[in-house]
């Protein structure tokens, strides 16, 4: 800064006089080097002149310099006049060019500061992040200033509004600058309808509080004007809620409908209860604990292929652990329905105490690949990456195994021995082979639903508990041994738990969904799309 | 009322009821008359311990009724056993009057706490002991009977019945952990001082409760066998073992089991309640899903059906669960409660005293009918024979 001001006076000035200049630099300069100099002084009223002098200028240490001062970071020296600012990170520089300084004389000491000087700084502080070079911090403080409309920030937004060249940042002056309008006494009334206009085109939650922060000494035209601009952003409001809950029903559908989706397979098709299931899913998500570790410690590149290298894992160690269930304690089993569900509970207890030896009872920490983490606006709502994937993998999911069940030899066998077991028998299918598999199948399902949870839920030894309840309830509502009534099941019940909240809170909403169910399955014992038949008991 | 009793009374079940009498009085006595330190003295926490499992023992005799006579396997028995345990733990907390931290005469601590202007209206009357008695049977029956009311007429059976007892429970756990539904949140109800006028703490109310646990213990435990060898017993076996078909020979299947269904609730609402000032506390996990099935393999252990069997497999495991997790093998206690639900249901699925049955009633049979036959030899009396 000091090589420019000196180029600048070069061309102007001889080179004695160049001398005498830089002898009393501090008196000469421009209004920035004034109002830096003020700080040394360390005077509430000369510290109060500097902050609003740097507040206009447009020299880009002006908000280094004030933030350090709101930070206690401003040290003035009061005998060589010098100011300096330590940097967050630690590192000194000279306040007045920015060149870094090895280190400060320790006669320095922090500016001080009062009350009133605060709301100058922070009056600053807003003013000059508006000047910001990155557009991300422009919009910032343009929202800063739509919700404070400080009538003092008029000229700096209107000055930035002039320079300013990105769309999504002239968007927010604007809008910044029709608050502060709406607010100021003496605007017009034509400045006034414009700028609610301008407010009600924002149509957001901020916008609605600005416009009943409207007080009533205004004339009808603006009154009128300002109830009809609120009715229509709480219309609007209203709509965006509604897509919000279906977009969070969607979501928790998608991950009841994946915790589900095995218990589809061993409950509602085989009709094996399988309360080990949420032990699966829990297994899954180890599974990708173990991958990533293993990928952080030996190919720390691949992270973000962890998740696609642990689905396939996650469902062959899963997978296998069901076979293994199946043929070691559930085939002995079979037409034992409560003996089963006892067993495979006590089962439960065990894995889980196994992985609670294995990797300690805390949570596990299993990380997004960066493709996962993030989030992206659509008009008021927000949609977080791995929410979305999560739905796209379970639909992906649900299409393979109902391809897989329709399309395959193994689908069709499983079809017919759950249809009729000695028939299958007869015609030369292998009946307990088909069992095995299919319970690793649905085992397997949990595991990879394990894979996908671990990404927004704690991994711990409990993770599979939480949703073996409701898993059962999707299957039991949804009808057993109907895929698609699973799918229907879940997203109904994701939807309505989701719409509920708002009402009733969260977990009033749940309860009220549990006993929704239990009056349901009243109604209609076999779910919404019971299997007909003529058996009389199943 | 006699002929009830000879019936229900055969050689095992007075065998039962003589062991429970005996331990109900002697294991008192002996904490309070013999010194300390005496070899034979039972220790204070002892008996309290033993009362614990007394109850455990109550709730699977509940348990068995409904479970080993008429095939409903509820998954959700732990919720009437803690309801009953909250009407007892009402009554308790309305017990402290100005004792408790804050001195109100009528506000339990938790609800000035959590600045309650007055006590809400399902509060009233748990003052008085009758009262909340009277709700420590009907709230848990009336839940049941509703709930069973709903569920038996729509032929709800089998596993589905299980998982939504099993929600019901866990719906309940959620509703009494929110601080705002009246009954302590997360803390539940505890700090009692009285009960009936005699202090929880000491050791005379201690050996009572005891008693009068093994009492609730032998009544119960008539009651069902009452009920079992009665011709209604008989209909609810059918209904275990050939539902379609019992109705189909012309009897209301749902009336039946939502009899017993609530029955076996009041049950388990009394075990809460004797429960609760012996254990000095009730908090909402009683509502765990998990600890109604782990009341489910006592049953399995002891041996369904038996219910002889059922307060035996509390009792035993119970044992097993406070040895285990109070020594150095605490880690692998859940390894053992697992092994144990997998082990019972595919190798010993009768359970001990089944078990024990199955190898002693052929024995027994075989030595009966060759009494009856030397007696008969004895008495000169033969089988009449056709060619005299």
């Amino acid at each position: 800064m000091l090589a420019k001001v000196l180029r600048r006076n070069v061309r102007a000035l001889p080179f004695a006089l160049l001398l005498v200049f830089t002898t009393l630099l501090p008196a000469l300069a421009g209004p920035f080097e004034d109002a830096v100099a003020k700080f040394a002084n360390d005077e509430y009223s000369d510290t109060e002149e500097a902050v609003d002098a740097l507040a206009t200028s447009t020299n880009p240490l002006a908000y280094t310099i004030v933030s350090a001062l709101q930070d206690g970071r401003l040290m003035a020296d009061p005998e060589t006049k010098k100011v300096y600012v330590t940097q967050p990170d630690g590192k000194n520089i000279d306040a007045l060019t920015g060149a870094p300084v090895a280190s400060i004389p320790d006669s320095a000491t922090a500016v001080r500061l009062n009350n009133k000087l605060r709301r100058h700084v922070d009056a600053a502080l807003g003013g000059l992040t508006l000047q910001s070079p990155d557009p991300a911090i422009r919009i910032q403080a343009a929202q800063s200033v739509f919700k404070t409309h400080d009538e003092a920030m008029l000229p700096a937004v209107d000055s930035a509004l002039q320079k300013e060249t990105d769309k999504g940042a002239k968007l927010a002056f604007n809008e910044a600058r029709a608050a502060i309008l709406l607010f100021k006494a003496d605007a017009t009334d034509v400045e006034k309808l414009e700028a609610i206009n301008t407010i009600k085109a924002r149509g957001d939650q901020e916008a609605l509080a600005l416009l009943t922060g409207l007080s009533g000494e205004q004339s009808a035209a603006i009154a009128h004007a300002a109830a009809a601009a609120t009715a229509a952003i709480q219309r609007n409001l209203a709509l965006w809620s509604v897509l919000q809950n279906a977009w969070y029903g969607l979501s928790l559908g998608s991950v009841l409908l994946l915790a589900a989706i095995g218990l589809a397979i061993t409950f509602g098709v085989m009709g094996v209860i399988n309360m080990a299931h949420g032990e699966m899913v829990m297994l899954g998500a180890y599974t990708t604990f173990v991958v990533q570790q293993t990928i952080r410690t030996s190919f720390p590149g691949l992270f973000d292929y962890s998740l696609l290298i642990a689905v396939p894992l996650a469902f062959i160690v899963a997978g296998a652990i069901g076979i293994l269930i199946e043929r070691s304690i559930i085939r002995f089993l079979y037409g034992r329905p409560l003996e089963t569900l006892l067993a495979t509970w006590g089962l439960s207890l065990v894995l889980q105490q196994l992985v609670r030896t294995i990797f300690g009872p805390t949570n596990q920490e299993v990380g997004n690949p960066s493709w996962m983490s993030g989030a992206f606006d659509v008009g008021l709502i927000t949609i977080t990456y791995n929410r979305l994937w999560i739905l796209c993998f379970t639909l992906a999911v649900f299409a393979i195994l109902l391809a897989m069940l329709r399309y395959t030899s193994l689908g069709l066998e499983m079809r017919a021995v759950t249809q009729n077991r000695r028939m299958a028998a007869s015609m030369g299918i292998a009946t307990s082979r088909v069992d095995a598999l299919t319970f690793g199948l649905g085992s397997g399902i949990a595991g990879m639903a394990g894979v996908a949870l671990s990404q927004i839920d704690n991994v711990s030894p409990n993770l599979g508990q939480g949703y073996i309840i409701d898993s059962f309830m999707v299957v039991v509502f949804g009808g057993v041994g109907n895929l698609w009534g699973t799918l229907i099941g879940a997203f109904t019940l994701g939807i309505a738990n989701k719409f509920l909240e708002p009402v009733a809170g969260a977990v009033l909403g749940k309860i009220a969904i549990l006993v929704l169910i239990i009056l349901f399955i009243q109604r209609r014992p076999r779910g919404l799309f019971a299997l007909k038949g003529r058996a009389v008991e199943a | 009322m006699p002929h009830v009793l000879t019936r229900s009374l055969d050689r095992s079940a007075t065998l039962f009821v003589i062991v429970v009498a005996a331990c109900g009085v002697l294991i008192p006595l002996s904490n309070l008359l013999l010194p300390a330190g005496s070899m034979f003295q039972v220790p204070t926490y002892l008996v309290a311990l033993f009362g614990k499992y007394v109850c455990y023992a109550i709730l699977a005799l509940a348990i068995d009724l409904i479970w080993g006579y008429c095939g409903i396997l509820s998954l959700g028995h732990g919720a009437f056993f803690a309801l009953g345990g909250y009407a007892m733990g009402m009554y308790l907390m309305r017990q402290i009057g100005t004792r408790g931290v804050y001195g109100n005469p009528i506000l339990p601590d938790f609800m000035v706490f959590l600045n309650y202007p007055k006590l809400p209206w399902y509060w009233n009357g748990f003052d008085m002991f009758w009262f909340a008695a009277l709700m420590v049977v009907l709230v848990p029956g009336l839940l049941a009977f509703c709930f069973g009311w709903l569920a038996f007429r729509s032929r709800v059976t089998g596993v589905y019945l299980s998982i939504i007892t099993q929600a019901m429970t866990y719906a309940l756990l959620l509703a009494f952990f929110r601080n705002d539904f009246g009954f302590g949140g997360n803390n539940g109800l505890t700090d009692f001082k009285d009960i009936l006028g005699f202090n929880v703490q000491i050791e005379t109310t201690r050996g009572a409760l005891f008693a009068l646990s093994c009492l609730s213990l032998i009544i119960g435990f008539l009651i069902c066998r009452a009920v079992v060898t009665s011709k209604l017993g008989k209909v609810l076996i059918a209904i275990r073992d050939a539902e379609s078909r019992t109705r189909f020979l012309g009897y209301r299947v749902e009336s039946y089991k939502l009899f017993v269904f609530t029955l076996s609730a009041c049950m388990a609402g009394v075990a809460g309640a004797l429960y609760v000032p012996q254990v000095g506390i009730i908090n909402p996990s009683e509502f765990a899903p998990a600890n109604s099935i782990e009341a489910v393999i006592w049953v399995a252990v002891g041996g369904r059906g038996t219910l002889v069997g059922a307060a035996l497999g509390a009792i035993v495991v119970n044992y097993a669960k406070t040895y285990f997790t109070s020594g150095p093998l605490a880690p692998y206690w859940l390894f053992m409660l697992g092994a144990m639900f997998i082990l019972v249901t595919l190798l010993l699925p009768r359970g001990i005293v089944g078990t024990f049955n199955a190898w002693w009633e052929p024995w027994k049979a075989q030595r009966i009918s060759a009494n009856a036959e030397s007696a008969a030899r004895e008495d000169g009396v033969s089988e009449p024979n056709p060619a005299e």
